[in-house]
């Protein structure tokens, strides 16, 4: 049977799945912004405030404070959380850019998603290649 | 004039104020970061006695209590559009949002403790 002739009135398909709809790149950029702001809220907070005021006490406490970023996992946190903060400064400056109307047409738009997130991953580099 | 135009639109007409005031504290959080970095730079990294010497200024203590006040107001704004756009049934949303507040008044307490509870 044809396409055509198929009866129209049976439900169409609602394809509102996000998670199989191919999102453009400013989108990922977007969604990227508020999941590492969230995670900078719940974790990065509390770990700094932990971090400053314990290593506030004395010579040792500041050497506890430093001592996990010498263990992989220590380091692993570090560097995502270190990711999460350079990524979302830099997303955020490409927000102020856009508010300004610098790069608003979809070229440019699409440009400065894929360079936040290059330049993001390579700082990030930067801060795994002098954790390890 | 068209009839109805002095008319305020509906809303809760905090808008323009959370896109302001998430930019303006935005500029805070990224020039005190600068500043933190240029201050480890300058030192060549950072050890026990320098850290302590720069914490134990008050003018460091009060721009730390400013960035920590901007990066509280953020954080709400940010947390709180989030839930807005996710959180849709009003008591799941209500209860996350209290949870927001409940930290950011417990990151408050907890930073000027920091600050101010150590000599």
């Amino acid at each position: 049977m044809a396409a055509a002739d198929r009866p129209v009135d049976k439900p169409r398909p609602v394809y509102l799945n996000a998670f199989a709809i191919r999102q453009p790149l400013p989108a990922i950029v977007s969604i990227l912004h508020r999941i590492s702001g969230t995670l900078l809220f719940l974790a990065g907070i509390p770990l700094l405030l932990w971090g400053v005021q314990r290593s506030l006490r004395s010579p040792e406490d500041f050497a506890a404070v430093i001592a996990p970023l010498g263990t992989p996992l220590g380091k692993l946190v570090f560097l995502v959380l270190a990711w999460c903060y350079l990524y979302h400064l830099l997303a955020g400056l490409r927000h102020l850019a856009l508010d300004v109307h610098v790069g608003v047409r979809l070229a440019p738009a699409r440009a400065s998603a894929a360079l936040v997130l290059v330049l993001s991953i390579l700082l990030a580099l930067i801060v795994a290649v002098r954790l390890w | 004039m068209v009839a109805g135009a002095d008319k305020l639109p509906v809303g809760a007409h905090y808008g323009l104020r959370d896109w302001l005031s998430q930019r303006v504290t935005a500029i805070v959080i990224t020039l005190y970061s600068a500043l933190v970095l240029g201050i480890v730079l300058w030192h060549g990294g950072l050890d026990y006695a320098t850290f302590r010497t720069l914490f134990a200024g008050n003018a460091f203590r009060v721009g730390t209590f400013l960035f920590m006040a901007s990066l509280g107001w953020h954080a709400w704004v940010g947390m709180r559009n989030i839930l807005m756009d996710y959180a849709k049934p009003y008591g799941l949303r209500l209860m996350l949002e209290i949870v927001v507040v409940c930290l950011l008044v417990a990151y408050g307490g907890w930073t000027i403790a920091v600050l101010w509870g150590q000599s």
